[in-house]
């Protein structure tokens, strides 16, 4: 176990390594005139060179990549473009804000999506099941942009049940979590259903019943239990994305977190800042699905220790 | 007693074609992609004769103008009409579901076959290489292609084709794995029919079924993405589509100005419903066994 363990995060290493290489490859060879690009028509050729020195754009590609390498392993991203704040600084400042509305909307999707499903595995293959199913479809169909509007428009402007813009108080908050509910929603009950479904045609679930459990007894007791495995995945998977925040809500309600951060940084060019929320972003993400793996082979022994 | 020998298209063919709901969304994509077809002859037709375009005609006079005969779905700031922008909104989206999947596909088929095929080294370093792109959180890595390469709908395509077909490659490689040592791939080994004859003539035509399922289900996904890009400003530039119809709503519709909104919403809606469902009876009719529902991107 512990050697699977270690196993697991010694291959974090090459991972990461292959993150900062994608990353690399597309900011400094891909996007090797981001400078000029910073700049705007007027700057001087002295003026380009000297920000991508600054940048660490400069010179032969291997001293590039040993410059961003320096970067990673100091934390130290350089300073925003625009605004000139360290860029470190700056991502720490907005994961606080970032994290007050995704943890929310998480845990209240997940709970309502997880309770939906049920419902729809409970009653299976009746008129119930069907039209929540259509639903799920339906909402999943409707653009993330188009429940933000007509939530801030209709809510908030129209019927002012809400603030509409701003950060000062959990009262700021509620609309916008009530939205990134609301749009997650459709995609969360259907999977979630997908995944009971998956469930109840196991050789388990019948011994179950022919033992004379009732239906809800075999549903939570049984089915439940066993579609943990797939709904941790998809649990855990997403925690790094509570991080980046959501970059539309942000932008829309004026939540000063990373996806706020992130928006700024694309409407102003701002390269430095996108790499490095890219790149700390990837990084959550790997150690998370680390996480994964060990909570797997913890909670299920079926799991080979390969 | 014996029936006549039916192909897996065949006996797929069929069942869609009982599932009612299926055939009327497979009835509304044809309707859309026959908009979407004519907007492509009106857009280079009046490009090759630039002339300037009847969707792009100014009429200060009628700016705002409620819906009527002349403008059913209204007009817009500058006054042009709105429901000649949502058509070539529809051809924008068409292009942008399309040349994504050009890219994405063959990467993972080629990806995914070969790490499945060939195992071993060539395995791990495409594992490896699929881990690192699975690792960059979606929508901000289509962004940072996207202004990289330069706005534009190059950018968009590039970003999201480049950045989607992981989920693809995983799926193709395990089914490599499971026939690659299935008797006849042995046996057309043995008879001396060479590794990439093998793994494009003989396994691919058993697997496509799982490439076309995944093209309509990730079609809607780059539509709703290509919105979420436009609204941030690094989608397509000079053209109307529906992303930037909704963004410039927004500032419309706080005057009472909903018909941009609504018809750009409505025109997306019905496309990507129609698509979504149409995607899941494929999926029921090919491949009953395959049940992973694929998460959205944006």
């Amino acid at each position: 176990m512990l050697a699977y363990i270690i196993r697991r995060l010694l291959y974090v290493i090459p991972v990461v390594f292959g993150v900062a290489l994608v990353t690399f490859i597309l900011f400094n060879v891909v996007g090797w005139n981001s400078a000029a690009l910073m700049l705007g028509k007027n700057a001087t050729a002295g003026e380009i060179a000297a920000l991508q020195e600054k940048l660490g754009l400069a010179g032969p590609l291997h001293q590039q990549f040993f410059f961003y390498l320096k970067q990673i392993v100091t934390l130290d991203f350089g300073r925003s473009f625009a605004t000139n704040q360290k860029i470190s600084t700056l991502i720490l400042d907005g994961v606080i804000p970032s994290l007050t509305l995704t943890v929310p909307i998480f845990v209240i999707d997940l709970v309502v999506a997880i309770g939906i499903a049920l419902v729809a595995a409970y009653k299976r293959n009746t008129l119930l099941d069907r039209s929540i199913v259509v639903l799920a479809v339906v909402g999943m169909s409707v653009s993330s942009l188009v429940y933000i509007l007509a939530g801030q428009y209709i809510l908030a402007y129209r019927l002012g049940w809400f603030p509409i813009w701003g950060f000062e108080s959990a009262k700021y908050l509620l609309l916008p979590v009530i939205i990134g509910v609301v749009s997650g929603l459709g995609s969360g009950v259907r999977f979630y259903r997908t995944v009971m479904l998956d469930e109840m045609y196991q050789d388990y679930v019948r011994t179950a019943f022919a033992k004379g459990n009732g239906e809800a007894t075999v549903l939570f007791r049984h089915v439940l239990k066993n579609a943990m495995i797939p709904i941790i995945t998809s649990v855990v998977l997403s925690i790094p994305f509570l991080y980046t925040g959501s970059l539309l809500l942000e932008n829309f309600f004026g939540i000063p977190g990373l996806g706020y951060l992130s928006v700024e940084a694309i409407n102003s060019a701002d390269f430095p800042v996108i790499k490095a929320v890219v790149f700390v972003g990837s990084v959550m993400y790997v150690f998370a699905s680390v996480l994964t793996d060990i909570c797997y082979a913890l909670v299920d022994p079926r799991i080979k220790l390969r | 007693m014996n029936a006549p020998a039916q192909s897996l298209w065949q006996t797929a063919w069929r069942q869609l074609r009982r599932n009612r709901l299926a055939m009327i969304c497979l009835g509304i994509i044809v309707f859309y992609a026959a908009i979407a077809l004519f907007a492509e002859g009106t857009y280079w037709y009046h490009r090759l004769a630039e002339k300037p375009a009847p969707y792009k005609q100014v009429d200060f006079e009628n700016r705002f103008a409620a819906p009527s005969a002349r403008h059913p779905l209204g007009t817009d700031s500058l006054g042009r009409d709105v429901l000649l922008q949502v058509i070539q909104g529809t051809r924008i989206a068409f292009e942008v579901g399309i040349i994504t999947s050009i890219i994405a596909i063959p990467i993972a088929i080629i990806l995914g076959a070969m790490a499945g095929y060939f195992g071993k080294r060539v395995d791990d370093l495409i594992v490896w290489l699929y881990t690192v792109f699975d690792s960059i959180p979606g929508l901000l890595f289509i962004l940072a292609v996207a202004l990289v390469v330069g706005k534009g709908l190059l950018g968009v395509c590039l970003g999201i084709g480049l950045t989607t077909w992981v989920g693809l490659c995983r799926l193709i490689r395990g089914e490599y794995i499971k026939h690659r040592d299935r008797q006849y791939v042995l046996a057309a080994r043995a008879l001396g029919v060479g590794d990439a004859a093998i793994i494009f003539r003989h396994i691919l035509p058993n697997i496509l079924h799982l490439v076309i399922i995944s093209f309509s289900l990730r079609f809607p996904g780059a539509i709703l993405t290509e919105v979420v890009l436009s609204y941030l400003g690094v989608g397509v530039q000079g053209e109307p589509s529906w992303g930037i119809l909704i963004s410039d709503a927004k500032l419309r519709l706080w005057q009472g100005h909903w018909y941009e909104l609504g018809g750009a919403t409505a025109a997306m809606f019905f496309i990507v419903l129609a698509f979504n469902l149409f995607g899941d009876a494929l999926r029921d009719a090919l491949d009953p066994k395959l049940r992973t529902a694929e998460a959205k991107t944006a």
